[in-house]
């Protein structure tokens, strides 16, 4: 049986990397991954033995270039619980994702519509809205953050309106590692009549999904996150919606019929896919979520959540810590945010690189909440299924000695 | 090793940090890979740096750097203390910089240029 935590490691060939000395503690998978080797060698094979461009070559390797690449589409809409097939569209990542449906859904918005982010929303979840916003004179609002670091909902229910046409919200944020209600924003979204796109970035990799019952329009996520593959991401899309939305990007395989003056789009959901796709990025992505799966994303989230928890633990006995984001466990994604008195999260970071421990810090493309918070940046832990409680202790070791370390 | 013995010391007891009274120049920064903000704030006299500080909110290696860039460029002509270098004040630091720390070695540089070409702080 595929097993998590220390079991798990010797799939994951850079684990046994030394850095400056020290075993590699590699405690930013919400930043990129590692891969497992399933993941690696389907990549490899795929190169070896099967590359050719997809759907349009008849002969023995463009046929099977085409059958990797669509049945990667059907193991991810498995993997997330869509209804269909052609509600998996393939991108390059999270960002290329929402920017697709920022310029499909912002082309038909009218000066005066509105758009509801949250103050903790991730750059790529604010700036392709801003942008929307911008070029046709709508407007855009944001639920505030409280407390812990939850989404303020007597805020939201206000900003709500038949004005509003568009709520984006992560579903777990990547700082904070809040997990966001998203059943209930879905619902008070779609009785105020709004679209509803989930940022998935730090939600796909981590907690189990089905979002056919969850009921967002739109949920996006990266491969890299996720045991997979860089330049693969995927844009899952309720038919009904896709299917009024007006391609923004053209190119081949996006078309059925092409005239010198006009085309007819192709079926969904290659209507949303111009261009020769990350078709080796897409076979990785398949492997990824088949290794997730073999392991059962409910013990993904189950080891994830003792090792978040032990963080919190750990990290808050230190003098000088302090942590951000919600202290419970039970509704926190697998990252802990926290700083060091007097000390800056880009030296701590790399103080703790001389131990070979590899965390984030900075502002985590979410300068608008660092602003909330009153703070420039922080250091940011973060687990995935690799991860042990050793090296969270570690992590406590090394952390303690960072006051005046410098 | 990115921390030398002088980015250590001059983090913690930097000799130019501060604010002027009356400055005749100044400008700020931010680094966008950290976020990182640094002011500079400068007095001119008969073309000659006469007197600057830094302040923000910004890690060691930009304090240290900071700190020993003004310390070469005060009581210099102008254009000599815009035309020094990342090259120079990484000599100073008596460091190592990796390519992922260069900015914060570089932005006191390009903050102090922009106070004294009388730039404006973007907004």
């Amino acid at each position: 049986m595929s097993q998590v935590g220390e079991g798990s490691r010797a799939d994951f060939p850079i684990l046994s990397r030394v850095v400056n000395g020290a075993p590699l503690i590699y405690l930013d998978s919400a930043a990129s991954s590692q891969k497992p080797r399933q993941v690696i060698e389907a990549v490899t094979s795929y190169y070896e033995r099967s590359h050719a461009n997809v759907h349009r070559s008849i002969h023995t390797l463009g046929e099977e270039a085409t059958e990797l690449y669509e049945g990667a589409r059907d193991a991810v809409r498995a993997f997330v619980g869509a209804r269909g097939r052609e509600e998996i569209i393939f991108t390059r990542g999270t960002t290329e994702a929402i920017n697709l449906v920022a310029q499909c859904v912002g082309r038909t918005l009218r000066p005066g519509d509105e758009i509801i982010v949250t103050e903790m929303e991730h750059h790529s979840n604010l700036i392709p809205w801003q942008m929307a916003c911008r070029d046709r004179g709508a407007v855009l609002k944001a639920v505030p953050v409280i407390g812990e670091g939850f989404l303020d909902m007597e805020a939201f229910a206000r900003l709500l309106s038949p004005c509003t046409r568009v709520v984006a919200a992560a579903h777990v944020s990547n700082v904070l590692g809040t997990i966001n209600p998203v059943v209930e924003i879905v619902r008070r979204s779609h009785e105020a009549g709004a679209l509803v796109l989930l940022d998935g970035a730090q939600g796909a990799p981590h907690l189990p999904l089905d979002l056919a019952a969850m009921g967002a329009d739109f949920y996006v996520f990266s491969g890299h996150k996720m045991l997979g593959p860089t330049g693969i991401g995927v844009l899952y899309g309720r038919r009904e919606i896709l299917e009024t939305l007006e391609p923004t990007w053209g190119g081949g395989e996006m078309i059925k019929e092409v005239w010198i003056d006009h085309a007819q789009w192709n079926d969904l959901p290659w209507r949303f896919e111009p261009g020769t796709p990350p078709i080796a990025g897409a076979v990785g992505l398949r492997a990824a979520v088949e290794y997730l799966g073999k392991l059962g994303m409910e013990r993904v989230a189950a080891h994830e959540r003792d090792l978040t928890a032990r963080c919190l633990d750990a990290l808050a006995r230190i003098d000088g810590v302090t942590i951000y984001g919600p202290r419970n466990p039970e509704i926190k994604g697998a990252v802990v945010a926290f700083n060091v008195e007097g000390l800056h999260p880009h030296d701590g970071a790399a103080l703790l690189d001389e131990h070979g421990i590899a965390v984030r810090a900075g502002h985590h493309c979410a300068q608008p909440l660092m602003k909330h918070f009153g703070i420039a940046g922080t250091l940011r832990a973060s687990f995935s299924v690799y991860n042990t409680p050793a090296e969270v202790e570690r992590l406590a070791e090394a952390v303690t000695g960072l006051r005046g370390a410098l | 090793m990115a921390y030398s013995d002088l980015i250590r010391e001059r983090f913690r007891h930097p000799r130019y940090r501060g604010s002027l009274e009356r400055p005749d120049a100044a400008f700020e920064d931010v680094n966008p890979l950290c976020g990182d903000r640094i002011r500079i704030e400068c007095r001119v006299e008969d073309g000659r740096l006469a007197d600057a500080r830094h302040h923000g909110d910004s890690c060691a290696i930009c304090v240290a750097s900071a700190d020993v860039l003004l310390e070469r460029a005060i009581g210099e002509p102008v254009e000599l203390a815009s035309r020094l270098t990342t090259a120079d004040l990484l000599e100073r630091l008596e460091a190592d910089v990796r390519a992922s720390r260069l900015r914060c070695v570089s932005l006191p540089l390009t903050v102090l240029q922009s106070a004294l070409d009388g730039k404006e702080v973007a907004r």
